[in-house]
């Protein structure tokens, strides 16, 4: 007979867990004590939500679930705007919370917070363990639901009663749940559809989401655009599915997205949208996309086939095996003139990059930064303008952009970097957020000299929560309200304080050499943009 | 317009406040919810009564099926199916008023299941046209208490969902 700590910490080593990222509390000591036994990693958070954050930018590298853990009442509750950011964007997660002894749930007791009632709109699925013996049956399950199908947070809220009961450790047998079977491959009558669709269109755009990346499809996808010369645009979460440097790449669509994405959709006469959800962000007037065009939706959840986009051909399945499927079939090469007549306006383009008379241009710095990084670095962009400046500059080449699409949490960027780095130690990860954002997450940087993670942070500061101000600029008569950051800390200040090198620069004539000078330290450092708080996000 | 939904769900705790917290969340009108364990103890049948257009009623199925504890989802035809829904009314009145009352349940072959001085307790199971219909005839005199249970419905004829 072991615990049910002892039980879940081998489970959790049998699934091949390398670090939990948490933070301790009373109900969740008997986990932690055993904790200290085992080969996994405890990357101690310095709040509970960035636990989430970092299990998530790790998940998202590593292509497993990243597991978090926190203790009951605060500590779960600070959990879940992580698991609501996880699970807008489809990252599986693993989220341990410790609850009060089972013979005192519903009492109201010290610490004691409903966090399954409280988490449910935003977990794919969780358990309340009643029984220290369902314990490995319950883990496997979790693991097979967070990262099986549309992939997902799964919150598993462990009375610390049950984590001192004991049990007979067995192994669990294959996960059967009649309830929850994901179609992987698409039905061949909807493939001939779509094959038919491609060979009588003229005008073909595929607008990829975050899916490709779960379904991990980026090669083909490729291979698909490229042997049917077929242009594409991205949604935020698709950026970076094919290089943003490809001659079939037209950019991110939407409210923020630039003109010729845009128009590339409202042109064309067939889009097939691949493992997108197609929300407001992405397509301002849904209808009007639809009244010309015919649409292809292929997605791994059929609940967001036809949800905000009519769709005349919905295809259900895997995005990766839906693209070989359709390649098998051989659809009709598309001739020149749609991708020239597209690319010749892409060239068109003008892109801001002038340099400031004062200050950073943002636009252009984020571009040299992820020019200058490795074709593999992984960029996380935080939320407000930095992440629209990201999104429209930056070059994703091989690597990953990482950032929060769907919830739009500040603070994501360097907590996500740092389950990104410690995912992939040998790539370089860089996290840019803004001065509003990055006070969000600065407790973090002790997490990151703790445990020596050589990530980058980029902070563009313009002592205004910049994204709001241009709001309140457009729409509200330029009220500033609510948006002076003043009282902000000196940021390479407070990074020095840590122990972290850092510069701050104010003119793109330093820009070159203070990216080198930050890409060549070895280990973490720290980057200020002074940029002017009239800079717009377009 | 009216659809009937059978879900058939995993019989265990939490599966009924996931999906009737799934409605209130995606804003959908349920009339109606009533469940009951199967001839399978593991399983439990919830019938759903949702008002709204083809939209609605293919986002409430999708959403249904994609919780991990539904096994089956099945809209059913409103014209292949037999629906029955139980009513209690409980109708204040004086003696006088008894033998009207005894022969409105008579003529909607309901049945008085409870009687006293002032008070009959009537009891009926049919479509829920009838149970309305029912309500509507005893409206005139005093009702103090109505119990519903909501519609339940079987495919007709050997179609299971």
């Amino acid at each position: 007979m072991i615990t049910g700590a002892e039980a879940i910490v081998r489970c959790l080593e049998n699934e091949g867990v390398e670090f939990i990222f948490g933070y301790p509390g009373a109900t969740v000591c008997p986990l932690y004590d055993k904790l200290t036994k085992s080969s996994i990693k405890h990357i101690l958070v310095r709040h509970e939500q960035h636990a989430g954050h970092e299990a998530s930018g790790y998940a998202r590298i590593k292509k497993r679930p990243g597991v978090c853990m926190t203790t009951s009442g605060p500590g779960a509750t600070n959990l879940i705007t992580a698991l609501a950011t996880a699970y807008m964007d489809s990252v599986p997660l693993i989220a341990f919370t410790g609850q009060v002894s089972s013979e005192l749930l519903g009492r109201d007791v010290f610490q004691e917070a409903d966090i399954t009632g409280a988490a449910e709109p935003f977990t794919k699925y969780s358990y309340l363990v009643k029984n220290a013996a369902d314990l490995p049956r319950i883990i496997k399950e979790a693991f097979h639901i967070a990262s099986t199908g549309r992939p997902g947070p799964v919150l598993i809220d462990i009375p610390v009663n049950v984590q001192t009961d004991k049990l007979d450790f067995y192994q669990p047998g294959a996960v059967e749940l009649r309830g929850y079977k994901p179609t992987i491959k698409g039905h061949a009558g909807q493939i001939k559809r779509v094959l038919r669709a491609i060979n009588n269109a003229q005008k073909p755009v595929i607008c990829v989401g975050g899916g490709i990346f779960a379904a991990e499809g980026q090669k083909e996808l490729m291979q698909f655009s490229e042997s049917i010369n077929i242009p594409v645009v991205s949604t935020m979460m698709g950026i970076g599915a094919i290089p943003t440097v490809h001659p079939l790449y037209m950019g991110m669509l939407g409210m923020h997205g630039k003109s010729i994405a845009n128009r590339a959709i409202s042109d064309s006469d067939l889009l097939i949208i691949i493992g997108a959800r197609v929300s407001d962000r992405a397509v301002l007037l849904p209808a009007n996309v639809s009244k010309n065009t015919k649409i292809v939706h292929i997605d791994i959840d059929p609940a967001e086939i036809g949800k905000n986009l009519d769709t005349i051909i919905p295809v259900v399945g895997d995005a990766k095996e839906i693209l070989k499927q359709v390649m098998e079939e051989e659809p009709e090469r598309k001739s020149d003139e749609w991708t020239g007549l597209l690319k010749a306006s892409r060239e068109k383009l003008t892109l801001d990059y002038e340099p400031r008379k004062e200050g950073i241009n943002p636009k252009a710095f984020v571009n040299l930064l992820s020019r200058t990084l490795p074709d593999d670095h992984i960029y996380c962009a935080d939320v407000g303008q930095n992440q629209i400046w990201s999104a429209g500059n930056c070059e994703v080449r091989s690597g990953r952009f990482l950032t929060s699409g769907g919830m739009g949490t500040m603070g994501y960027s360097i907590p996500a970097a740092i389950g990104a780095k410690l995912a992939a130690p040998d790539k370089a990860v860089v996290a840019v957020c803004g001065d509003g954002s990055f006070q969000m997450q600065m407790m973090e940087l002790a997490t990151i000299c703790q445990n020596n993670v050589d990530i980058k942070i980029v902070v563009m500061k313009n002592n205004k929560l910049g994204l709001v101000k241009e709001i309140q600029k457009n729409a509200y008569k330029n009220n500033e309200s609510g948006v002076d950051l003043t009282g902000s800390p000196d940021i390479v200040a407070l990074a020095a304080a840590y122990g972290i090198p850092g510069r701050s620069i104010d003119s793109m004539d330093a820009a070159d050499e203070a990216i080198g000078e930050m890409l060549s330290n070895k280990g973490v450092f720290l980057l200020e943009c002074i940029v002017d708080e009239n800079e717009s996000s377009m | 317009m009216k659809h009937t939904i059978s879900v058939l769900v995993e019989n265990k705790a939490g599966v009924l406040a996931r999906i009737s917290g799934l409605f209130a969340r995606r804003g959908f009108n349920i009339d109606s919810l009533a469940v009951g364990i199967t001839e399978d103890k593991n399983i439990s049948r919830i019938t759903l009564l949702v008002d709204g257009d083809d939209y609605i009623a293919e986002q409430v199925t999708k959403q249904l099926n994609k919780q991990i504890d539904v096994i089956k989802v099945r809209k059913l035809d409103q014209e292949e199916i037999t629906r029955r829904e139980l009513v209690l009314v409980k109708v204040k009145m004086s003696s006088d008023q008894r033998g009207e009352i005894i022969d409105i349940v008579k003529i909607m072959q309901g049945e008085i299941v409870d009687i006293s001085h002032s008070t009959l307790t009537v009891e009926m199971s049919d479509k829920p046209e009838k149970i309305d219909l029912l309500i509507d005839l005893l409206t005139p005199y005093n009702i103090v208490e109505v119990a519903r249970t909501g519609t339940i419905a079987l495919q007709k004829g050997a179609a299971i969902v």
